[in-house]
């Protein structure tokens, strides 16, 4: 691995130092096949950039942290440029200092990738309306985690408003086995579901998200009910005409599928690292409909004040 | 073998549960009566509200079913099938509830095959082990001792899979796996009728999976076919081709019809000839009993290398629906032309003793369990003609060899130089062709070779290559061929399989290679770790051109 320090530089400087890196290396060509963009603070910027690193050796790609510093200070732009590390592709930590934080989006914009996609991710605190914000804007695609909100219910309930096709939300992700798990439950018939109840830990924002996207596919009432934890817990969905069909999880790696007229079932239903969820975000880079109308559904529920 | 009949709690799992089995073992019995009455619908076929195609992050999971493995013991059994289930399994693509049952003569307890597969997952599984996948997997783990003439083992397999269906609601879906020498078909083949294990009842399915080789010519497929087609239907027979479970060879389908750069050339007005070549460092190592008699030709060009011809020439089908597909592959084999005169357009070679890769090795007289006058080829390469609109008059070359100087699968288009060169004949002197390589394996990915100006102020043109990897644009394993093509037996989704129609295709244009070999009498020798016999070479030196060096 190959670690290079710029202070007081340039995005035309960073650019040709990556190229002057990749030649040295001995590998010209660019296989990379997009753009992550990673706006953090610096207490999260080892956990994400990590993740990211991860993520990468699925998606090889030119990862770019931005970190913004100090307002007060006097403008400058530092970079940290990593090459050759475990992962294939490229690692820029920017280091915005002064009236630049206000303009992060030049130093980006001549440092993507050309004709290639770009992601732009938050793993803290997200912008209000992320497609408006300027970093937002270059991205087709743009992720968050509720989870990392103040209030993550209020944060996830709230993105039906702010949604613009290309939003996700690590929320939403960390479902997938839980999603893929309950819909092969229903490969085979199931009945009417009349009603149900998604338990999770108190405050888990995937909690209200599956219970909407559950009330929207199923169309029945489905109430979130606190659990100890961790995480989401269990699924339990009444069939008509008497049972459950449920799905429970208590120690976050194996759950337990039952249903009327079926021997129970055990599966395995870890928690996965940031890392995976980022690696299927990164997967499909079109606007994912079903979140849309999980979202939607979720405000029309706060709305009509169920919680 | 009676104590084997006795319910049995899947290993592990009883002991979990707290207090709760009766409820279960009712539920169990319940279970069993709906069976009985109503079966389960096919997966997919009742509208399952919680899914949409526009949810793509929803994998394709294969419903609650009971994979039946013959011939566990095997190598491809413990190095890529049973990692591959686990694989399956850690990427959540198995149902809940999936079952594996292992059958073979082995006085072996459930326990021993979990052993047995334990082993075979940590040493070769592609994915980091877990252990709640592994939790999830052994819960459903069974194993079953027996020969394939006992009828008594085959009775216990029935009660047993009988069983898992009440245990673990597998609804009756059962695929077996003969992963078995082909002598041994007829017979666990008549077995599953006799037990009415091959007929499925309304609302479940039961397939029946065969590797190849599916014969050794014509006549013998034909038997092979006839043997289970009696008591399969085509539909619920899947051939696998391991080959076709690569993701490169899918590629193949992606980078001609997905694409507008490439398919304006692809024809005989810009295609000089395709090469496509399966090279092997190593020999054929334990493989002697089935190996002598049978040969190159019949063990990879009969299948793979056909296959890879097919799906480089075909024209675009429909759909990549199993039908349009297949429909579209056998035209091209259909289409293919053996060359006129067998004897300079085809080539055979023995490897004989020498040094590979920094090592001395034998030749393939020496080996053990051959007889020194084999005549059997472990070198073979054919010019073959696809002959249609697209393709006459361009020579398809393929070739496949053991203990060649390395491995390497790949597909070579290689296209006619520029009719004319606007430079001087000494600037363009080191130009080759330009060419369009598919690299199978190892190193997937495609290159493309072109002419470049060599910098400084002559105008010289020389051969660069731009490269394409998949390890580096993508995935940095992709799945193994086998996780791909055991999921879509489970899914029953067809298209990577061949048909009947194909394997017969294929063995109408090697068996006439055969009978004039067969007439020839000894194969010509090569080097270890040489390029092939120099027949091969003068094979390609007569019309011109020349192998792409290894």
């Amino acid at each position: 691995m190959t670690t290079f320090n710029l202070t007081e530089t340039t995005a035309s400087k960073i650019s040709s130092t990556l190229t002057r890196l990749r030649h040295q290396m001995g590998a010209p060509a660019v296989g990379m096949v997009l753009t992550l963009v990673v706006v953090v603070d610096e207490a999260g910027q080892y956990d994400a950039l990590r993740a990211a690193t991860e993520a990468a050796r699925e998606h090889p790609s030119r990862i770019l942290i931005v970190i913004s510093r100090d307002p007060a200070e006097p403008d400058r732009l530092d970079a940290e440029i990593r090459v050759g590390e475990s992962a294939p592709g490229e690692v820029v930590l920017l280091r915005l200092y002064g009236e630049l934080t206000e303009h992060a989006d030049s130093v980006i914009m001549p440092l993507l990738l050309t004709d290639t996609p770009v992601v732009v991710w938050w793993p803290g605190q997200c912008p209000d309306i992320p497609a408006k914000h300027p970093i937002g804007q270059l991205g087709s695609r743009r992720i968050m985690d509720a989870r990392s909100a103040p209030d993550p219910v209020a944060a996830v309930s709230s993105r039906a408003a702010s949604y613009v096709p290309g939003d996700t939300d690590l929320a939403w992700t960390r479902l997938t086995p839980w999603r893929s798990l309950l819909a092969a439950a229903f490969d085979q018939p199931v009945g009417k579901i009349t009603g149900g109840v998604v338990e999770a830990a108190a405050g888990n924002p995937s909690a209200p998200l599956l219970a909407a996207w559950l009330c929207d596919r199923l169309d029945a009432p489905i109430e979130i009910a606190d659990s100890a934890g961790p995480g989401l817990t269990g699924v339990r969905l009444s069939v008509e005409g008497g049972g459950e069909l449920t799905l429970s999880r208590t120690d976050a790696r194996l759950a337990t599928l039952s249903r009327p007229g079926h021997p129970d079932r055990r599966v395995a239903l870890a928690r996965r690292p940031t890392s995976e969820l980022l690696a299927e975000e990164l997967r499909r880079l079109d606007p994912d409909d079903i979140y849309a109308a999980a979202i939607r559904r979720l405000a029309a529920m706060k709305g009509r004040g169920r919680s | 073998m009676t104590e084997r009949k006795e319910p049995q709690a899947p290993a592990g799992g009883a002991t979990a549960r707290t207090g709760d089995d009766l409820t279960s073992a009712e539920r169990a019995v319940l279970a069993a009566a709906r069976a009985a009455t109503t079966g389960t619908a096919e997966p997919g076929m009742a509208a399952n509200p919680l899914r949409d195609p526009r949810d793509r992050r929803l994998p394709r999971v294969a419903g609650p079913c009971v994979l039946v493995l013959f011939g566990v013991t095997g190598d491809l059994a413990k190095r890529k099938l049973l990692p591959a289930i686990y694989d399956l399994g850690n990427r959540g693509l198995l149902p809940p509830g999936f079952s594996l049952v292992g059958f073979a003569r082995r006085d072996w307890a459930h326990e021993d095959f979990a052993q047995v597969t334990y082993e075979a997952v940590k040493e070769h599984a592609r994915t980091p082990f877990r252990e709640e996948v592994w939790k999830q997997l052994s819960e459903g783990i069974h194993f079953c001792p027996g020969e394939f003439s006992d009828d008594g083992a085959f009775d216990v397999l029935a009660m047993m899979l009988k069983e898992i269906d009440e245990t673990r609601g597998t609804g009756g879906n059962y695929a077996f796996y003969l992963s078995v020498p082909p002598k041994f078909f007829p017979l666990v083949i008549q077995q599953l009728k006799r037990t009415n294990l091959a007929k499925a009842p309304a609302g479940s399915w039961r397939r029946v999976v065969i590797e190849k080789p599916f014969g050794h010519d014509l006549k013998s497929a034909r038997e092979l076919n006839e043997i289970t087609s009696a008591v399969f239907p085509e539909s619920s027979v899947f051939r696998i081709d391991h080959y076709l479970g690569k993701e490169t060879v899918q590629n193949i389908l992606a980078l001609r019809f997905a694409n507008t750069l490439y398919e304006p050339i692809w024809n005989r007005g810009y295609v000089d000839h395709v090469q496509i070549t399966m090279a092997e460092d190593i020999g054929i190592g334990g493989r002697a009993g089935y190996y002598d008699g049978i040969g190159a030709a019949r063990d990879v060009i009969q299948n793979h290398l056909l296959q890879l011809l097919a799906l480089v020439a075909m024209e675009d089908p429909t759909s990549f629906d199993a039908d349009a597909l297949r429909r579209e592959k056998e035209k091209v084999l259909r289409a293919v032309k053996l060359p006129a005169d067998l004897a300079t357009g085809t080539a055979r070679g023995q490897y004989l003793r020498g040094w590979q890769g920094g090592e001395p090795v034998v030749g393939y007289l020496e080996e053990q369990g051959i007889s020194p006058d084999s005549t059997t080829e472990t070198y073979a390469a054919v010019k073959l003609e696809v002959a249609n609109r697209r393709w006459a008059g361009v020579p398809f070359y393929l070739r496949t060899g053991k203990r060649l100087s390395r491995r390497m699968t790949e597909v070579a288009v290689v296209f006619q130089r520029a009719p004319h060169l606007p430079f001087s004949k000494d600037d363009t002197e080191i130009l080759g062709h330009n060419a369009l390589v598919i690299r199978v394996q190892p190193d997937e990915g495609i290159t493309v070779r072109f002419g470049s100006k060599v910098p400084g102020t002559a105008m010289e043109v020389r051969d660069v290559n731009m490269d394409f990897a998949y390890g580096e644009s993508f995935m940095e394993s992709s799945p193994e061929a086998y996780e791909r093509l055991l999921l879509d037996v489970l899914i029953g989704d067809p298209p990577l399989f061949p048909h009947q129609r194909e394997v017969e295709l294929s063995w109408q244009i090697l068996d006439p290679i055969e009978e004039f070999w067969a007439s020839q009498g000894r194969p010509e020798g090569y080097v270890s770790g040489s390029w092939g016999p120099a027949s091969a070479d003068a094979m390609l030196a007569r019309d011109g051109r020349a192998w792409r060096r290894l």
